[in-house]
């Protein structure tokens, strides 16, 4: 009975390590300005998250299809099995990434001030 | 009588490999195990900490050991050897160490083995793809090892107590 409790309190503990995690992320989250792609820890290009755009990273035998619209990124095709960074979703705070192991492809998104917004303190 | 012991223990030893193999292959197979990237019972984990419990940890080290490698060399390639070898050492490394303390039961050894799994193939991928934005996926990983390895301990909880030897 003493493992039962014993195995609570760890399970409790990591919970708790999870949601401070989680706050942490959430509450230090901001927009990105940029969208940052590297391939293989290469970087592969870096498009500006307010210009809708879409980009095929990739050959034909191993690609993703990243799209850029309205302020968020999100991949819609994938050469791989499991098509798990199409599921991921759609991405736009800074330091979010999608990733696709398979083909080693990351979008990240990263900030910096944007265009505009210097045009306008400026 | 000796010899007979050994050969008994190298036939279990060989049958749980083969076991352990044949779960991941099922889980591999069938995407419905993997909702998430990262997200998966780890049913071989129940083969691990049956083996851990009742042969021993140098032969359950081998378990481990032995299904990453013949996994890799039949369905996968050395990323993915990598992705699962850090998982497989950090997870079996922190179970060897909770079973020693004795104060957990085989499913609170097997939540910190599932939790570390993810943690090490977190930190592989960290290093692997250089990008720190992994960290956002902590919780999620954090929440989903703890319950994946919570099930697969529970479940060898249970074997260990029904098979006798």
């Amino acid at each position: 009975m003493r493992k039962r409790r014993n195995d609570m309190i760890l399970i409790a503990l990591i919970g708790f390590a999870a949601a401070l995690i989680a706050l942490g992320a959430y509450l230090l989250r901001h927009e990105g300005a940029y969208v940052l792609v590297t391939v293989n820890g290469e970087v592969y290009g870096k498009y500006a998250l307010d210009t809708d755009m879409q980009l095929r990273v990739g050959n034909d035998g191993a690609y993703n299809l990243l799209v850029i619209e309205s302020g968020s990124a999100y991949i819609r095709e994938a050469s791989c099995r499991n098509q798990l960074c199409v599921h991921q979703g759609r991405i736009s705070h800074e330091g979010r990434s999608l990733v696709c192991l398979p083909n080693r492809v990351v979008v990240e998104i990263v900030g910096g001030e944007r265009q505009e917004v210097d045009a306008v303190a400026g | 009588m000796k010899k007979r012991l050994a050969a008994g223990r190298l036939a279990a030893f060989g049958l749980l490999v083969s076991l352990a193999i044949v779960l991941s292959y099922v889980e591999y197979l069938i995407p419905f195990f993997q909702p998430a990237p990262g997200i998966k019972p780890g049913l071989a984990n129940v083969v691990v900490i049956f083996a851990l419990y009742r042969l021993g940890s140098a032969q359950a080290a081998a378990v481990s050991l032995l299904r990453v490698i013949l996994m890799a060399v039949l369905f996968g390639n050395a990323f993915a050897l990598m992705y699962s070898l850090s998982g497989a050492v950090l997870s079996f490394g922190v179970m060897l160490l909770l079973k020693r303390a004795g104060v957990f039961s085989p499913a609170g050894v097997g939540a910190a083995g599932g939790v570390c799994h993810n943690i090490g193939q977190l930190l592989c991928a960290l290093v692997l793809l250089e990008t720190g934005g992994l960290i956002y996926y902590l919780p999620v990983l954090l929440l989903s090892g703890t319950a994946a390895g919570l099930v697969t301990g529970t479940v060898a909880g249970v074997l260990l107590k029904r098979i006798q030897n």
